[in-house]
């Protein structure tokens, strides 16, 4: 077995609550973007986006919070070229989110000239006073910035939105057949673009997460492929917002785990290690969509179709 | 007796592209009065009743109802009004549970639990069973049925429109319904009943309006009227019923033996130890409500779903194991029932479609090429044989109306001089006189010594046509009887009954 003796149990689970952040915030994005049936494959691009604006917001204005703040919003404004895109101009939307993704890496590495090697404002942990104290608990539980909790917080939220309230029915019911959705007189497109926009938002503050907390400081194609981990995640978590906490746990486990490894001199190749997020979520990717499992089962019945008004 | 009117509609248009859906329509519902609007596929009746409950604009003319100036600008305010709609397609939720299609079709919904038990209290007072905590998905058509008609009482309507409700039940439920429909109406509730059933208009409306082309062309008091006469009025022709030639029985064509296979789709039914067999010039015509395992039965014979060798026979050759092409070569052809997508590729042409199922039969390729005078003559041949109104054979398959793709669809088939022939639901919405030949042409096929199963819920087609009677109920086929002494109660029975709804009206009687 591999050498676990120089790892600290209590480290490792608080960094990959940190390392699943971003993946977490677009994944639950995506979520509810899929609940409504539309597949935006651009989560990518639109986190990287998210970054680099949240980055220059933030050196520019001193302020984290604005940066979060703003990295949402250059979020949601890209996405908002998807909805515009697919839902009025009844674009593919596989098409349309690749195109999405290839566009936020260019305009991110664009408007990101000059920004590299300069830090951006500390965001520091959430002050529990004693409770950080506390042993292990502590080092898990109450040492977190802010976001960490929002992050866990928004999971909660997504869950009873959906689950309890009418507007979680109604983005579902939009998700699940949208020609009833619109002869019952809901406005699927409309409800679509919202949900587009939120999407765009939680990914854009996952992105700033990457260039605020976790790196942080600015560098080309600083998202690395989070933003496919992201979309692997929802697959993963069947569409259930919980699922996606434990899915981005997980992914963010796998990922932290790695490079405490190749910090301990693991005896696997520094590549394998590296690789291994990625041919895990390719992997899960492939088991969850053979077809004939339970995850067809639960995938909103009208992913991915346009929806245009007959009548 | 003379009631006050509820809707008057007066001098109604619309116009779509190239059609006029309805022209100058005008007639009066009264409080409380069954009326049927009566009319064939493509007459109008669904641009109509989508107008009064707000879906679509009229280009002209006005509604009022009880005297006020009705003109709804989206279904929330028809609703509003006291106009509730079943739908004839369902605007159902498969994976949402009862009690949430109900809230999603009200708008003001009570919480939840107190939703499910008013849905509990309403579906015991009209006979329709429901228990509000499952899902959609799982339920029977006649089942989803109730879930519409229940969403619509929960709102206290003062009209119900109900687009072709009978079309999904068996006979059984089809009682049950008009039992409720009556016990609306006497309580003052008026219901527009849309439908091409002239039978079931006679035993339940008070009034019908006919519609042919998008105009009124007249309006009758059903139970004075003959079906005869309705059936004239709304065709506008006299029709002739098939004829067959009777001919002997010959080898068997077609072989299936205890064939159970799982359903690839979301929430379908499994086939169960299916067996049956289908002689040289038989038609074997194959009954159940929708859902009930008629696509998965059509997989199993096209070869999109597999078998074991000596499950599936054609023509005396183990077959199960073949996929749909080599089934094709060994002399089976087969249609089936979704004609945007399955039976046809919607954006390519006739004759690309016409070159997909008929290839092999036809010889439409050399050394893996096209043969593409060939294959236009092949399309031209269908296209003229079978009355498909079309400009040209390079026209996409989505262009043509369903009726006349569904004529294009079932002639490709027909006309590669088939051994055995499996078709779903050849007829559906399609009009009288196309279903009329249609019907002929497959009975011309068996005359010439084809096997053919016939799946279908349009029971009158299926007496007309097959020789033998069977049913599918949730995956099961039923011993297949000859079609000659059976009863509709018998076949009713056969087709599961009423799914446990008769107790509840004993139980109110």
């Amino acid at each position: 077995m591999m050498d676990f003796g120089s790892i600290n149990p209590a480290v490792l689970i608080a960094s990959l609550m940190v390392a699943a952040v971003p993946i977490m915030l677009a994944a639950l994005g995506e979520l509810v973007v899929e609940k409504a049936g539309v597949l935006n494959l651009g989560v990518e691009g639109m986190m990287i986006v998210g970054a680099i604006a949240g980055f220059i917001t933030a050196v520019s204005t001193g302020s984290p919070v604005l940066g979060f703040v703003g990295g949402a919003a250059a979020g949601a404004a890209l996405s908002l070229i998807f909805a515009f895109l697919t839902q009025f101009l009844l674009t593919n939307q596989v098409a349309t989110g690749l195109a999405l993704t290839l566009f936020g890496l260019g305009l991110s590495s664009l408007t990101g000239q000059g920004y590299n090697g300069i830090k951006p404002p500390h965001t520091g942990a959430v002050p529990f006073g004693p409770l950080a104290d506390i042993p292990f608990f502590g080092r898990v539980l109450f040492s977190h910035d802010w976001v960490v909790y929002f992050s866990i917080f928004m999971v909660a939220l997504i869950w009873w939105v959906l689950k309890s309230t009418r507007l979680g029915l109604i983005i579902r019911a939009v998700g699940e057949n949208h020609d009833a959705a619109h002869s019952l007189g809901y406005k699927v497109n409309r409800i679509r673009l919202g949900c587009i926009t939120f999407g765009g938002a939680m990914a854009g503050m996952g992105g700033a997460y990457i260039s605020l907390v976790r790196v942080p400081q600015w560098v080309d194609g600083i998202t690395s492929g989070a933003g496919w981990i992201a979309l692997a995640i929802v697959v993963f978590a069947s569409w259930r917002p919980w699922r996606v906490l434990i899915g981005a746990y997980l992914f963010g486990g796998i990922t932290v785990l790695q490079l405490n490894l190749q910090a301990a001199g693991s005896a696997i190749p520094v590549e394998y290690l590296s690789m291994a997020p990625y041919l895990i979520t390719i992997l899960v990717l492939v088991i969850m969509s053979s077809g004939r499992g339970k995850a067809s089962l639960s995938a909103p019945a009208s992913l991915g179709q346009n929806f245009h008004a007959s009548s | 007796m003379t009631r006050d009117i509820l809707l008057d509609v007066a001098g109604i248009s619309k116009s779509y592209p190239g059609v006029k859906a309805n022209e100058d329509v005008s007639f009066k519902i009264g409080v409380g009065e069954v009326h049927a609007l009566l009319g064939e596929n493509g007459a109008g009746k669904s641009t109509l009743v989508k107008m009064i409950y707000g879906l679509v604009k009229p280009d002209e003319g006005r509604m009022s109802l009880r005297g006020k100036a009705f003109a709804p600008s989206a279904p929330s305010v028809a609703r509003e009004m006291g106009v509730a709609m079943v739908f004839q397609h369902f605007s159902l939720f498969e994976a949402l549970n009862v009690a949430e299609n109900v809230a999603l079709g009200m708008e003001n919904p009570p919480p939840m639990r107190e939703l499910a038990a008013r849905i509990r209290a309403v579906s015991e007072e009209y006979g329709l069973p429901l228990d509000p905590s499952r899902m959609v998905g799982d339920l029977s058509a006649g089942e989803r049925q109730r879930v519409e008609i229940i969403r619509c009482l929960l709102q206290d309507p003062k009209l119900l429109i109900m687009d072709e409700p009978t079309s999904v039940l068996t006979p059984q439920e089809v009682e049950i319904l008009f039992k409720t429909l009556r016990q609306l109406s006497a309580e003052g509730t008026a219901i527009l009943y849309i439908s091409h059933k002239l039978e079931e208009i006679r035993t339940l409306c008070d009034a019908a309006t006919i519609l042919r082309r998008g105009k009124v062309v007249g309006s009758a008091d059903p139970r004075q009227s003959t079906a005869r006469e309705l059936a004239e009025m709304m065709v506008g022709a006299t029709l002739t019923p098939p004829e067959r030639k009777a001919t002997a029985k010959g080898d068997v064509m077609l072989g299936v033996t205890e064939v159970s296979v799982a359903s690839p789709i979301p929430f379908g039914t499994s086939l169960k130890d299916v067996s049956f067999t289908v002689a040289r010039g038989e038609v074997l015509g194959i009954a159940g409500v929708a859902g009930n395992g008629q696509d998965e039965l059509l997989l199993a014979l096209s070869g999109e779903l597999k078998t074991a060798p000596d499950k599936v026979r054609i023509n005396g050759r183990a077959a199960g194991d073949f996929g749909p092409a080599e089934r094709r070569r060994a002399g089976l052809v087969a249609a089936p029932e979704d004609r945007y997508g399955h039976a046809a590729a919607p954006d390519m042409s006739l004759v690309e479609n016409a070159f997909l199922t008929g290839a092999i039969r036809r010889n439409l390729s050399r050394n893996g090429f096209i043969d593409w005078p060939a294959t236009r003559a092949f399309a031209d041949e269908v296209i003229a044989t079978y009355d498909v109104r079309t400009p040209g054979n390079h026209v996409a398959a989505r262009a043509l109306s369903g009726g006349n793709l569904q004529k294009f669809l079932i002639g490709r088939e027909l006309d590669q001089t088939p051994e055995v022939i499996v078709i779903n639901q050849p007829t559906w919405g399609v009009d009288a006189a196309a279903a009329a030949a249609i019907r002929q042409a497959i009975l011309n096929r068996a005359a010439e010594g084809a096997g053919v199963v016939v799946i279908s819920q349009d029971l009158d087609e299926l007496l007309e046509i097959a020789d033998m009677f069977a049913v599918l109920n949730e995956g099961r086929l039923s011993k297949p009887r000859p079609v000659k002494g059976l009863t509709i109660d018998e076949i009713g029975l056969m087709m599961g009954g009423a799914h446990g709804m008769e107790v509840a009206h004993h139980a109110e009687a």
